[in-house]
């Protein structure tokens, strides 16, 4: 039981947090372009941390379920619709066998994701990670993008959980991301390069607004802007490449490396991207304007314990039991009904969950308080 | 004892730098420092990344922090010495340098005023230290390519060359791990796969290793190309004392 690809979008891959262990070796770490996005959507459907999730890429697939689960998408806005209705992001939706998801263009953003509960796409591991790398053709769907007619299997996990995953829901990401703003800040660790480059020509980097351009893909962004200046050009000997490596080769434009990156290179690199800010680059659209500013290593490290924390304190918002969950006797005099019609419908063949979305249970739930008096306290609880 | 300065590369990772020359002694000490911090693992570093004069570390900042880390790398690589390691692990290449297979073997002998066996000879005549691996997975970039058999790159870069073409270009000699567009001149084909995700270890060396070619002809890599097929190959590994 999994999806089918009815229409694959451009770039729609597999990917997790990527493929550690072989960077020595020459392989690219693959993985998701932003970790912020991904982590939050697997958040929202109670999957483990690492579990892969769907990456699109300015136009998102459609897709059709063969079975019920919960999804949750993140990212850029791809206006994404259940059926033809409109489905928010950043919250965990019920979908049943035989729906259609389908996405438009991103409003705001490049990249989106999509999580499944359950402990998402039943995918083998290759070199220890579903990510895919299209260059080897490893990893996620026989390492390559989703095209049209492919079946993605789902794990199957027990899904009777999945009850509480109605009221997984956050605020957008929006302010995180400067989708409202002209220009976003990127802070910048300096080095290992810097000294390579002129007094004015760190001036200029620091000073100078950059814009993103066409040349911008899963391995790394071109920008444009004022060239920076090198003291005596910008050819080292090849050194590895850290994710947010900002390379300036010797047209003096920054290429800031991601998660496709070659793991060594030749070209000097004025700056490293903060980890916590790659996610806000890589949501950039082309001709976004962008401008740096230095931070320590310190700091640095310091935003990432903060969004530790902050990933922690989103969890338990999305991990707190619902009212009917808090006790043993409400849920099972809600869980009753439920089941009995369940036992009734699929006569007694197998057990599955039907979920009502919200406004039929509150119409319902209304219902019954003015026409059945035989249940005030149900109709009561809230 | 080898001396080394740290770089910062962002957050989450830093580079040991050991020199600024590319050298069989720099390798041989970035291969110990790498063997120093694998055998006795600081709780957060995740990977090494060797390359030609430095060794990258990348580590997680939510476990161990930017000056913890310095003073630990400091600490178990302060007794590090430059002495050459005494045994070299040398990877066998099997190597068809039939004219099936060597697209511009005339351009590389003609360049050189060789014949194509005396080409080969040169080539096959000694062992190659692994620099770095890079650029594609498992693309070694080999230092030692005899003077008479450099050769400049092609003006206009195929499009595609096949996984296992062995090629020159300038100072530089390898294997080509994937098909890949590329601008080497290419001079014969090796029948084994350099890198195989099913296999464990997916690359057959890495960097401070040496490549030995050893030419074979059509019919034996014919031979070992079903055998690698067939998942019954196994690649030669020598260890020589040096």
């Amino acid at each position: 039981m999994g999806v089918t690809v009815n229409k694959p979008g451009i770039l729609t891959t597999v990917q997790d947090a990527g493929r550690f262990g072989y960077l020595g070796s020459g392989f690219s770490p693959s993985g998701v372009m932003d970790k912020r996005a991904f982590r939050i959507a697997n958040l929202l459907v109670d999957n483990p941390a690492n579990a892969p999730v769907l990456e699109f890429v300015l136009a998102g697939p459609t897709l059709r379920f063969t079975t019920n689960t919960f999804i949750a998408i993140t990212g850029g806005d791809f206006s994404p619709c259940l059926d033809g209705k409109p489905l928010a992001p950043y919250k965990a939706h019920f979908v049943r066998r035989g729906q259609m998801l389908t996405f438009g263009a991103p409003k705001t953003g490049t990249y989106g994701y999509l999580a499944v509960a359950g402990g998402s796409f039943a995918l083998p591991e290759v070199m220890g990670s579903r990510s895919t790398n299209l260059k080897c053709g490893i990893g996620g769907l026989d390492g390559r993008a989703l095209t049209t007619g492919d079946y993605l299997r789902f794990e199957t996990r027990n899904l009777d959980y999945l009850a509480n995953l109605g009221s997984h829901v956050l605020d957008d990401d929006a302010d995180f991301y400067g989708f409202d703003h002209d220009e976003i800040i990127l802070r910048v660790v300096p080095g290992p390069q810097e000294s390579l480059f002129s007094e004015a020509g760190i001036a200029t980097f620091y000073s100078q607004a950059y814009q993103t351009t066409s040349k911008c893909d899963r391995m790394g962004y071109r920008l444009e802007g004022p060239a920076i200046e090198t003291i005596n050009g910008s050819d080292i000997i090849s050194d590895g490449i850290a994710l947010g490596a900002i390379q300036v080769p010797s047209h003096g434009h920054p290429i800031i490396m991601l998660a496709d990156r070659q793991t060594t290179g030749g070209y000097a690199k004025i700056g490293t991207v903060a980890s916590v800010d790659i996610p806000k680059l890589v949501q950039c659209k082309p001709g976004k304007s962008i401008r740096f500013t230095p931070i320590s290593v310190e700091v640095a490290q310091e935003l990432v314990r903060k969004e530790e924390e902050e990933m922690q304190a989103l969890a338990k918002i999305v991990r707190r039991p619902c009212y009917g969950g808090v006790s043993p006797r409400k849920t099972a005099r809600r869980l009753t009904p439920i089941l009995e019609k369940q036992a009734r419908i699929s006569n007694g063949h197998k057990l599955w969950i039907e979920l009502e979305d919200e406004h039929k249970r509150a119409k319902a739930a209304s219902l019954s308080a003015q026409h059945s008096p035989t249940h005030p306290k149900t109709a009561t609880k809230h | 004892m080898a001396q080394f300065s740290i770089t910062i590369a962002g957050d989450s990772a830093i580079n040991l730098v050991f020199g600024d020359t590319i050298s069989p002694e720099t390798n041989g000490v970035i291969r110990s420092a790498a063997q120093t911090l694998e055998a006795d693992p600081i709780a957060g570093v995740r990977e090494l990344v060797p390359t030609f004069c430095s060794l990258m570390v990348i580590y997680d900042p939510l476990i161990i922090g930017i000056d913890e880390l310095c003073e630990r790398v400091r600490g178990k690589l302060r007794n590090l010495t430059t002495t050459e390691q005494s045994v070299k692990r040398i990877v066998k290449i099997p190597v068809c340098y039939d004219e099936e297979f060597a697209l511009d073997m005339d351009t590389v002998a003609a360049h050189a005023h060789l014949t194509p066996e005396e080409v080969i000879a040169l080539h096959t005549g000694h062992d190659y230290l692994i620099d770095m691996l890079g650029f594609l997975p498992g693309f070694a970039y080999l230092g030692g390519l005899d003077e008479r058999l450099h050769t400049p790159r092609l003006a206009t870069p195929r499009t595609r060359l096949e996984a296992g073409s062995v090629g020159i270009g300038g100072a530089q000699t390898g294997v080509y791990p994937l098909p890949s567009p590329g601008g080497w001149q290419i001079i014969g084909r090796t029948p084994i796969r350099p890198y195989d995700p099913d296999r464990n270890p997916p690359i057959l060396y890495a960097a401070g290793d040496y490549l030995r070619f050893v030419p074979i002809s059509k019919s034996e890599y014919f031979t070992i190309d079903a055998q690698v097929q067939a998942g019954t190959y196994t690649c030669d590994v020598l260890f020589e004392e040096v």
